[in-house]
């Protein structure tokens, strides 16, 4: 029962950090309709900069994640007037292309300016610290990853579903000629989706650098884990997501703790069991 | 993507220049292969491991420029004739390459099939995910498998026989580059033959407008899975001539890594053209040699922004902007499509 407890929490953690970081992707592959292999990528620059602030710049843990954010949506903002808006509704092999190359040079550049070694995040000690939830206590640290996961997805939901910002946006995706001629201004539109999308992939890279270690390799490694429960969910659902994230962290979590020896394998068998069963994912639309 | 009119049959071209043009590309093919040999005769391994992963780029060529399909896995129908050659080498004992190599291409196709039979139920995006999972189920099947394959280890201690009995695999890997080119040659040969098949014509036509293309009673999926389990032999042949000159066959070999740079490479090329493929394969791993060299993220980065470079400048791949270049000189119609 202890253990079960202990797997099921590490689980939601996990899964949450993972929701984080590919409800930003699911946007840009199901809204705007890009393979974008490059969001790993920002993911680890956000880790990269959470750890440069809070080890050598002597931020606190909330400030270097925020300093992160901010850091990695200026890093990337140029890349989408620049790069981004030329594969816009290109083949996926041009989007492949395009963005796993952004990824290449995110590694190189990276590795080169910070070293090669593995970063850490120290965590403050509120979060170090065991949480009583009264009958048990659970990792602080974990609790914040759920707290962060449950605001998203709360969030997204509002602004996507109620608000006016909401409806021009999905205008603007469904049927960008009409919403351009009722004074919709789409270009401005996916920018800040895109934005949207890689801050959440900072934030996500930085609180979930304790799941996903910050190494030189991440963006490569983890991309395909996020383009998996992207294709799981259903690009651009927002409950598809968080399904899938939960479902696959579960997998993936009690998998690693019952038997270690198999590694991802089913992981993987039950990605493959899911897309032939829904081939949009659990809660696409058909396209 | 920019073809707009439906390819030209043999017949309305001339079916005879047409193969004359793949004879010289092959005599040309041959004589750089031969011109390797005697200008970096203290590189034939690398030249060698070129042609091996050429081989794997042709055979993703198939799959991806004549079939239209998203695929991410590509390297485990290579992986799986390399481990296939291996094991039958190191297990039943069977040394003659040239029976290594069709063990390995009969692996590939099977596997071919596998992966064809999976990925061609879906399309775009979902296809893309499931061609990922496969071949990191294949990786994790290859580590977990260790009695068979070597685990994390690999396999190791493969004593191929000479070839035809003489010429035997000798350090400086002379007979196996030799060896390398002469089934590089082979495969050439076959793929311009199948490339200009009315089979091939029909999978185009499946890529290009599936619904006219079934509407004319033709089972699509099908065909495409034909062309997969010759891509998948093709692959496999490039697996095991990779184990033959090696002599060592490891994870790397059925890993989304060298997937995805397949497809780079293929990409850079220019998908939908054999020499395209070829070409793609030495400018990449070229690059690739000379800049690691220097520092492996140097490496990464470099790589990246060819790739980037590519999309922005010639989106149809090096053969692409030949063929662009070859018209403007001297007209006529376009041989590479998309």
């Amino acid at each position: 029962m202890i253990t079960f407890f202990s797997i099921a929490v590490d689980a939601v953690a996990y899964g949450m950090a993972l929701f984080i970081i590919c409800i930003g992707l699911s946007l840009m592959m199901g809204l705007m309709r890009v393979v974008n292999l490059a969001h790993g990528a920002f993911a680890m620059i956000g880790g990269y900069l959470a750890s440069y602030a809070t080890m050598q710049l002597g931020f606190g843990y909330f400030a270097g994640i925020a300093l992160a954010v901010l850091g990695t949506v200026l890093i990337a903002l140029p890349l989408e007037p620049l790069l981004y808006r030329r594969i816009y509704g290109k083949p996926e092999l041009m989007q492949v292309l395009m963005t796993v190359g952004i990824a290449f040079a995110a590694i190189g550049i990276v590795n080169y300016l910070m070293g090669p070694t593995l970063k850490t995040i120290p965590l403050p000690p509120i979060l170090a610290t065991p949480v009583d939830i009264g009958f048990r206590s659970i990792a602080g640290h974990r609790l914040f990853v759920i707290a962060s996961g449950i605001v998203v997805v709360a969030a997204l939901w509002i602004a996507i579903e109620y608000t006016t910002l909401g409806i021009k946006l999905r205008a603007a995706i469904e049927k960008p000629d009409m919403a351009r001629a009722l004074g919709v201004r789409t270009n401005a539109y996916f920018l800040g989706c895109y934005v949207v999308a890689t801050a959440l992939a900072a934030f996500g890279g930085a609180v979930g650098a304790e799941f996903l270690p910050i190494e030189p390799f991440y963006a490569l490694r983890y991309i395909v884990t996020f383009l998996v429960v992207v294709s799981v969910g259903g690009a651009g659902s927002i409950v598809g997501s968080l399904l899938a994230c939960l479902l696959l962290g579960a997998i993936d979590v009690t998998g690693r703790y019952l038997v270690p020896d198999f590694g991802n394998f089913f992981f993987y068998l039950c990605v493959i069991v899911v897309i032939f069963a829904y081939p949009n994912g659990l809660m696409g639309r058909a396209r | 993507m920019t073809m707009r009119h439906p390819p030209l049959s043999d017949a309305a071209r001339g079916a005879w220049p047409a193969y004359k043009r793949d004879a010289y590309g092959i005599l040309v093919v041959f004589a750089g292969g031969i011109a390797g040999y005697y200008l970096f005769p203290d590189s034939l391994a690398l030249l060698t491991r070129i042609v091996s992963i050429a081989l794997l780029v042709l055979s993703l060529d198939l799959v991806v420029g004549f079939c239209g399909v998203a695929t991410l896995g590509h390297a485990a129908l290579y992986g799986i004739g390399a481990y296939a050659a291996g094991i039958v080498c190191l297990r039943a004992g069977i040394t003659d390459p040239f029976l290594l190599v069709m063990i390995g291409a009969g692996a590939g196709a099977v596997a071919g099939i596998a992966m064809g039979a999976v990925l061609l139920r879906t399309h775009g995006l979902p296809q893309l995910v499931l061609s990922i999972a496969f071949v990191q189920l294949v990786q994790e099947g290859a580590n977990k498998a260790s009695a068979y394959t070597g685990g994390s280890d690999g396999l190791a201690g493969m004593m191929p026989a000479p070839i035809f009995g003489v010429f035997a695999f000798d350090l400086w890997g002379r007979s196996a580059y030799l060896f390398a080119i002469f089934l590089l040659i082979a495969v050439l040969a076959i793929l311009a033959i199948v490339a200009r098949s009315p089979f091939a014509m029909l999978c185009r036509g499946a890529k290009e407008d599936p619904v006219r293309v079934e509407s004319l009673g033709v089972a699509i999926r099908l065909v495409l899975l034909r062309m997969y389990a010759i891509s998948g032999a093709i692959a496999g042949i490039g697996g095991a001539l990779g184990m033959l000159a090696t002599q060592v066959v490891g994870l790397d070999g059925v890993s989304f890594e060298l997937s995805a740079n397949a497809l780079v490479m293929l990409a850079l090329g220019g998908v939908g053209s054999l020499y395209g493929a070829l070409g793609g394969t030495v400018a990449f791993m070229m690059v690739e040699h000379m800049v690691a060299a220097i520092n492996p993220f140097h490496w990464m980065t470099v790589i990246g922004g060819l790739m980037i470079g590519v999309v922005l400048v010639a989106p149809r791949g090096l053969a692409g902007g030949l063929d662009d270049l070859q018209r403007r000189l001297f007209g006529g119609k376009s041989e590479t499509r998309q």
